[in-house]
């Protein structure tokens, strides 16, 4: 494992900006299909990235249906304090939660994330999720599924499965959340190390 | 230690730091100094101890040491107090009143003297206290306690101040009958209610009440005017401000019988190490600022200070792991105050072995009017003698040493100079370093008498 | 960060961390369910050497909010009665597993003690230590001037600091722990400090005080104040010749109404007035001044809770201090780490 981290990480772009965006469309179209319409649909990203993915998908859904205001729709659900790998992981301080005005009472809540491995953000999310209210439904969309579950959690809605190894690391990079080394405009997918 | 005539001829020695020359101790005392050593008749068959390196001194003589016993044996007794005092190169302390009971009387002086001479280590000098169990009000027996076997001439309420100025009057007065000296502890009670370390930068961020230079210095210069007016003697014990050198200057300036005295750790120790909260670092008085430090270690270099004592106070290590505020005052300095003494004055360049020698001995020897100690090494003199490795290092660890304190503040430094041998009344005391034997009269008698 | 002893040694980075994480756990107080499961499983001793009724149960609530286990233990025991040893005291607590020690003691540098011995191995929060350091008052107290400050400038109060805030901190100086760790934590912020106080109330050695020191309160008014914080006068105090008479020191140091009346006619209308409670109205400062809009003095009491929660949930949700002995914990570790975007 050390001798991973301190050689020059091997890395392959798996998703460009174009391959993101090509995805995050069709999940908006199978958002509004699955649900029928836009009504009620209220859309929760899971910080840091979960959220900029939320904001994008609510612009698609308002651009597919005129009568969605997507500001209105969508909000960040910070799932930090529900973890369940706290004293396992350095101190991390909590984001904020901003719920869409509405509220999360009887809606279609659409959990948004960037990558789904151990399936337990997810958990920590749906305890959270309990905590501000009584969703009619809660659904997942991902951008992208790299398997490993350790807990019984699927996504509703996949950009990409992305079958890896657990000595990779998944890195997905947002021009909302990240910049490039040399500062450019960065959106993209990409596994860095493996055997 | 193998049985011998009691005769060593230590070879080699730096007298006082000076050329190295051969000493002859026979009979308890220096038979021969220099070339005549090795030609003496006692000479032959004495024990050779090669001294080349080593520095030899007059023993030390302690004005201020905490014996504890009787009272307080879980801190320390009489054994092993001087133990640990033989080890750091004394051949005589003088045990503060402070015991349980006080020692006020010629009854409790006696038994602290002959526990003393029973154990054999040092001369053990009892400082009678000056009133009633150290309460402040009424005079003690002085008279009793001058000519008792004890033969107490300086008298003490070490830990707590003199502070009503009668009674102080009044001591040092009577005192001169019997050439007795007052050793003021000099803390105004009133200005240290409850204080905790020194009152300045470091014990207003602490939010520790601060015991303020003006409290000891406004008792000595009380004291010094009254020691003028009464024409007495008057030691002051552990000074540890600026202004207080200050003031003992301008008294000797005015030929005021003043002798003052400043303990290791005030020449070394700043208040920041309270920062730690450490109780280690509680003593009192308190450990003050580096002008202060410096301004000690001048006032001791030029002779306004005459003394280096240790007011070395053992505590069960229950009352050093505990608040600060709960934790008992003092540390242990026995057998550090030779290194700390090396360490401060003479690697700084500011004292010669010679001043050391009369600061840790010839001038205490006089305060306490010890009259066989503290004398020069000469052919005819007492033999107490200590051999010093200048160049030894070592670093203090409490648990190693013979004292029960563990409450060093100085535990993990490094610190030059090491006692290789302590000679008490011609009787090797501490060996190579180590713990030999006690002195015994009976058998010294038997070795003068063959 | 392992304790929270004092805001003297507390950074910028972290005494923010503490504030912005306090304004996520405020969220938390407004919501229905005032419960997270943050630290559950941990276990947080109150340990108590001196009463104080609003500390306890301000640690209580917000210990209670993470799903922490509470343990209080009241260890009364003063100079003159000795209790239990600290030492003891402290020992017992690491034998029933306490991973948190929130301590509130008599005697100066009682927590800096537990932090620095190997008698406990947990995480130690001062809450008020003798006359040295009250850090989570002057944390609360950040928090309200920040929310206060950000206000007026029309910016968020996360990740800001108190640059150029004016702050008068007024009366028994010498002895208050709140002045101190707030003097510390002001200046940390960018604040502007200046005490006010008798003389007799101030340290000796105040002057290497990051801060202005004053005598007059009028004229620390008068130059301008954007908060104003009252010390409470402890009874003790009144018969140690500190000051001639509560008569005289109300006059000139306490805030009585002509003084709040004062903030009007010098155009500070922004002008808040804190105190760490509990209060002695009609000394230090008046009901009408207590009760006034200005007063902050419940919100300080809110945002208590906010902060000392966002203290224990950074001091304790960290990686424990064992590492897990078993493979299979240690697996999981490295496959939560490879995931660095949840
Ligand atoms: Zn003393």
């Amino acid at each position: 494992m050390t001798s991973v981290t301190n050689a020059p990480v091997p890395a392959r772009v798996v998703l460009n900006q174009a391959d993101i965006d090509r995805a995050l469309t069709r999940i908006a179209h199978e958002i509004l299909e699955a649900n029928k319409g836009s009504k009620d649909l209220v859309l929760l990203g899971i910080p840091r990235r979960g959220y900029p993915l939320a904001v994008r998908l609510a612009h698609k859904i308002a651009a597919a249906d005129p009568t969605v205001d997507a500001n209105a729709i969508v909000g960040q659900l910070d799932v930090t304090m529900f973890r369940d790998d706290l004293s396992h992981q350095p101190t991390r301080p909590p984001y904020p939660t901003q719920l869409p005005r509405t509220g999360i009472d009887n809606k279609v809540v659409v959990l948004i994330d960037d990558v789904l491995y151990s399936g337990r953000t997810i958990r920590a999310a749906l305890d959270a999720i309990i905590d501000f209210g009584r969703p009619r439904i809660v659904r997942l969309a991902v951008l992208i599924d790299r398997g490993h579950r350790e807990l019984p959690i699927r996504a509703d809605h996949v950009g990409k499965n992305l079958p890896t190894s657990s000595t990779e690391k998944v890195r997905v990079r947002l021009e909302e959340t990240d910049t490039a080394a040399d500062g450019s405009v960065v959106n993209e997918v990409v596994i860095e190390g493996g055997a | 230690m193998a049985e011998n005539n009691g005769t060593y001829l230590i070879r080699g020695a730096s007298i006082l730091g000076a050329g190295a020359e051969d000493l002859l101790i026979s009979n308890g005392v220096i038979a021969a100094r220099g070339a005549a050593a090795a030609a003496h008749k006692d000479a032959h068959g004495a024990t050779v101890i090669e001294a080349a390196g080593l520095v030899a001194l007059p023993g030390m003589v302690d004005v201020h040491t905490h014996l504890r016993e009787p009272g307080r044996e879980d801190a320390e007794t009489v054994e092993t107090g001087t133990r640990a005092a033989a080890l750091g190169g004394f051949t005589a302390v003088h045990a503060m009143a402070n015991s349980n009971p006080v020692a006020d009387t010629a009854g409790v002086v006696e038994q602290v003297h002959s526990l003393g001479r029973a154990a054999g280590w040092v001369d053990v000098r009892p400082v009678g206290a000056v009133t009633v169990g150290l309460a402040g009000e009424q005079l003690a027996e002085l008279g009793a306690m001058a000519d008792s076997r004890a033969q107490v001439r300086m008298f003490s309420d070490d830990g707590l101040c003199v502070h009503d100025p009668v009674l102080m009057r009044r001591a040092l007065e009577y005192v001169k009958a019997f050439d007795g000296v007052v050793a003021q502890h000099a803390q105004e009670p009133r200005l240290t209610a409850g204080a905790q370390m020194n009152e300045g930068a470091v014990s207003a961020v602490l939010g520790l009440t601060g015991w303020p230079a003006v409290a000891e210095e406004s008792i000595i210069a009380r004291d010094v005017l009254l020691a003028q007016h009464v024409n007495s003697r008057l030691h002051v014990c552990h000074v540890s401000t600026a202004g207080s050198v200050e003031i003992i200057r301008w008294a000797k300036e005015r030929g005021i019988n003043v002798t003052a005295e400043v303990t290791p750790h005030h020449l070394l120790l700043t208040d920041d190490l309270v920062r730690s909260y450490n109780p280690v670092y509680k003593v009192n008085p308190p450990l003050r600022t580096d002008a202060d430090v410096q301004a000690l270690r001048a006032g001791l270099a030029d002779g306004t200070i005459d003394v280096v004592g240790t007011d070395h106070a053992p505590h069960p290590s229950e009352h050093k792991e505990c608040e600060w505020a709960q934790a008992a005052m003092g540390m242990t300095g026995l057998e550090t105050a030779l290194s700390v003494v090396q360490h401060t004055m003479i690697e700084t360049g500011l004292m010669t072995w010679a001043d050391f020698s009369r600061v840790t001995s010839t001038a205490a020897a006089q305060i306490g009017r010890v009259t066989d100690q503290g004398r020069p090494l000469d052919a005819g003199e007492p033999a107490n003698i200590i051999l010093v490795d200048p160049a030894a290092r070592w670093t203090v660890d409490p648990a190693k040493m013979a004292t029960m304190g563990r409450n060093s503040p100085f535990a993990g430094l490094e610190l030059p100079g090491q006692v290789v041998a302590t000679f008490y009344k011609g009787h090797p005391t501490v060996l190579d370093g180590k713990l030999n034997t006690p002195y015994r009269e009976s058998a010294a008698a038997a070795a003068g008498a063959s | 960060m392992k304790h929270l002893l004092s805001t003297e040694d507390l950074s910028l980075s972290n005494a923010i961390r503490i504030l912005d994480t306090a304004e996520e756990m405020a969220a938390v107080g407004d919501r229905e369910v005032k419960k997270l499961p943050a630290l559950r499983g941990r276990t947080v001793v109150n340990l108590f050497f001196e009463d104080s009724t609003r500390t306890r149960i301000s640690f209580e609530a917000a210990a209670k909010r993470l799903s922490a286990d509470v343990i209080n233990f009241a260890a009364k025991g003063s100079s003159v009665s000795k209790g239990e040893s600290l030492k003891d005291t402290a020992q017992t607590l690491a034998a029933m597993g306490a991973d948190a020690v929130v301590i509130r003691h008599w005697a100066s540098g009682a927590p800096h003690r537990l932090a620095a011995t190997d008698w406990i191995d947990a995480a130690v929060i001062n809450a008020g230590d003798g006359t040295h350091e009250h850090p989570t008052q002057a944390l609360l107290d950040a928090f309200t001037m920040r929310r206060h400050w950000s206000k007026l400038a029309g910016s968020a109060s996360i990740g800001a600091d108190l640059k150029g805030m004016r702050v008068a901190i007024a009366g028994d100086v010498l002895h208050s722990r709140v002045a101190r760790s707030n003097v510390w934590l002001l200046r940390t912020l960018g604040a502007e400090v200046t005490l006010v106080a008798p003389p007799t109330l101030l340290p000796i050695g105040v002057e290497h005080w990051p801060c202005k020191v004053s005598y007059n309160m009028d004229d620390t008014l008068a130059h301008g104040v954007d908060a104003v914080m009252m010390l409470r006068v402890q009874g003790e105090r009144m018969n140690a010749s500190f000051f001639p008479s509560t008569r005289e020191y109300s006059r000139r140091w306490g805030f009585d109404d002509n003084r709040l009346r004062a903030l009007d006619s010098l155009g500070l209308k922004d002008t808040i007035i804190m105190h760490p409670g509990p209060m002695n109205r009609g000394l230090e400062i008046s009901s009408a001044a207590a009760d006034s809009p200005r007063s902050t003095v419940l919100a300080q009491v809110r945002n208590g809770v906010s902060v000392r929660m966002a203290t224990l949930y950074l001091l304790l949700s960290g990686e424990t201090r064992e590492p897990a002995a078993t493979p299979g914990t240690a697996a999981s570790n490295a496959a939560h780490s490879t995931k660095e975007s949840n």
